[in-house]
Parts: C-alpha cells; structure tokens; sequence
C-alpha cells in the first residue's frame, strides 16, 4: 500500500504506522459540563464503516508528521492525504 | 581552572576516523561537522525565511532537499524544521551563531555531539543502501535529504552527487551498530 504523502511524495506504508479513527485529533473540552459523557463518547464509541474512513496516520520513519488518511476500508483504496495539522487549523485550531 | 589533557574520542572510539575501503566504495567516518537543529515558532514562517536567508546567505531547503552555502549545509527534518551544519572546526559553538541569527523566531538545539556521519563515496554505494534501507538511493538525485531507518535506528540520508556520493547521519550512542550495519552491507555487496 501507498500512500501518497502531501509533502514528500508516495510513500510505502511500511514507513507509517497507524493510530486509528481521525475523530481523536477533536479531543473535546474537559472543563465542559457534560465533560464524562463527552470523554466517554470520545474514548469508546467509533463508527466503523464499510467504505471510506479518515484516519490518523504517523510518518515514523520519515519526517514524523501526523497525516489524515481518507481509506476506503473495503478497497485499501486512499482518496485522500492531508497533513493532520492543516486539518486541525481549518477547524479554527492554532496549536 | 583544573588542567586537565583529556583526549577527545570520535563517535567509533579512536583518536582519527575510521575508514573503510571497499572496490567501488569507501566509508569514512566523518567528525568535522557541527549541528544544530531549527525549528519554527508557531507563525514565524516568514520572519524566520527572512532572518535565515540573511544568517546563511540561502533560502531555508523545501521538504526532502538540502543546499549548501559557504560554510553552511542546510537540510529539512520535517515541517517547519532543519539542521543546519557547518565545519567544526569554525562553528564549534553553533547553536550559539545561528540562534544570534534567527533570533526568536526559531527555537535551536545544539546536536553535535547528538550524531556520527559516515560519508559514503564511490559508485558501489546504492548496492549497499539497497541492503541497509527502503530508500531508492538509485533515484536519489542531488540534493535530496531523507529521514529513513537503518539497522533499526532512525538517520538521515543526504544525496550529495546522484548515486555515488552520500552522508549518512544517525544516533551517535549507536555508532557502532551503524557502522557495523555498513560494513556488513558493503561485504555482502561487494
């Protein structure tokens, strides 16, 4: 598998390692008054879908840079490589 | 002061670097490098641009490429990040110069002591890479800078001449095993 690394290029897969569901990267607020129920969404329930999903992807042995990776979970096939920050920024974050 | 005549040792042990020649290939311990890392303040891109083109009389290199200016030999880590090396003899202290040139728009570390390169000559070394690492070092073309793994350790392989000139920079607690890994490559290829 490929994955096509928005700033180096076409990568083998052997050189990233894979975390899990894009959805971490919105860590919700603990000082919310709903923050248990919250936390608790955030930690335990994932969608898990037969087709495209976002997911977090670490560049370990490269330039270590946290990549966003639309898959779709039937076909390996990757529509989509954004670097997690850029994604993060576009929702209004700054760190 | 305390007098004391304590004598340097280079990242393999000796008292000079350590050189192995094989037909087609040489590896050459290299110490006369100083180091250090830059990385950007967040929202700095620009002042930063600025005060490193005029601190290293080039612009900072995109991802996956190195440049060369004078003393100063540039390459990128990652986003927003670079290691700029010099000779040591002149830039002993030089994460003093180049944070006096970047000012507080980069944080920078000192990691001189942090490496050990090998610099890989002669038209035999992509057969070794190919045993060493997952990079095509065949399709390296000049100038290109890449973070991959070797012998399990994470380095840096710099292209300074398409397919036969090369600098290897990896954790200099591991120096040994790096080299090892080398030599054993080089013997099995050639």
């Amino acid at each position: 598998m490929i994955i096509n690394h928005p700033l180096l290029g076409p990568r083998d897969s052997q050189e990233f390692i894979y975390l899990g569901d894009a959805n971490l990267i919105e860590r919700p607020d603990w000082q919310a008054a709903n923050a248990v129920e919250t936390f608790h969404d955030y930690l335990y329930l994932r969608d898990n879908p037969a087709g495209e999903h976002r997911e977090l992807w670490y560049h370990e042995q490269g330039d270590r840079s946290w990549l966003v990776v639309t898959r779709n979970t039937v076909t390996h096939e990757i529509s989509k490589v954004e670097l997690a920050r850029d994604v993060a920024r576009s929702k209004g974050r700054s760190k | 002061m305390p007098d004391h005549s304590l004598a340097p040792l280079l990242p393999l042990g000796g008292a000079t670097p350590r050189r192995d020649t094989f037909a087609g290939l040489t590896i050459t311990e290299n110490p006369d490098v100083a180091i250090a890392s830059v990385a950007c303040r967040m929202g700095r891109d620009a002042d930063l641009a600025k005060a490193a083109a005029a601190l290293f009389g080039t612009a900072l290199p995109v991802p996956g490429q190195m440049v060369a200016k004078g003393d100063w030999a540039l390459f990128w880590t990652g986003p927003g990040q670079w290691m700029a090396t010099a000779p040591f003899a002149t830039h002993e202290d030089i994460s003093r110069i180049v944070k006096a040139g970047l000012g507080d728009t980069a944080s920078v570390t000192e990691q001189t002591d942090a490496w050990v390169r090998f610099d890989i000559d002669g038209a035999r070394a992509p057969d070794m890479f190919e045993r060493l690492c997952i990079l095509d070092t065949r399709r390296m073309a000049a100038g290109s800078a890449n973070r991959t793994m070797i012998e399990h350790l994470g380095t840096f392989v710099l292209c300074h001449r398409a397919g036969e000139a090369f600098s290897v920079l990896g954790p200099r607690s591991a120096a040994a095993s790096l080299h090892h890994a080398h030599v054993a490559a080089a013997k099995s290829a050639i």
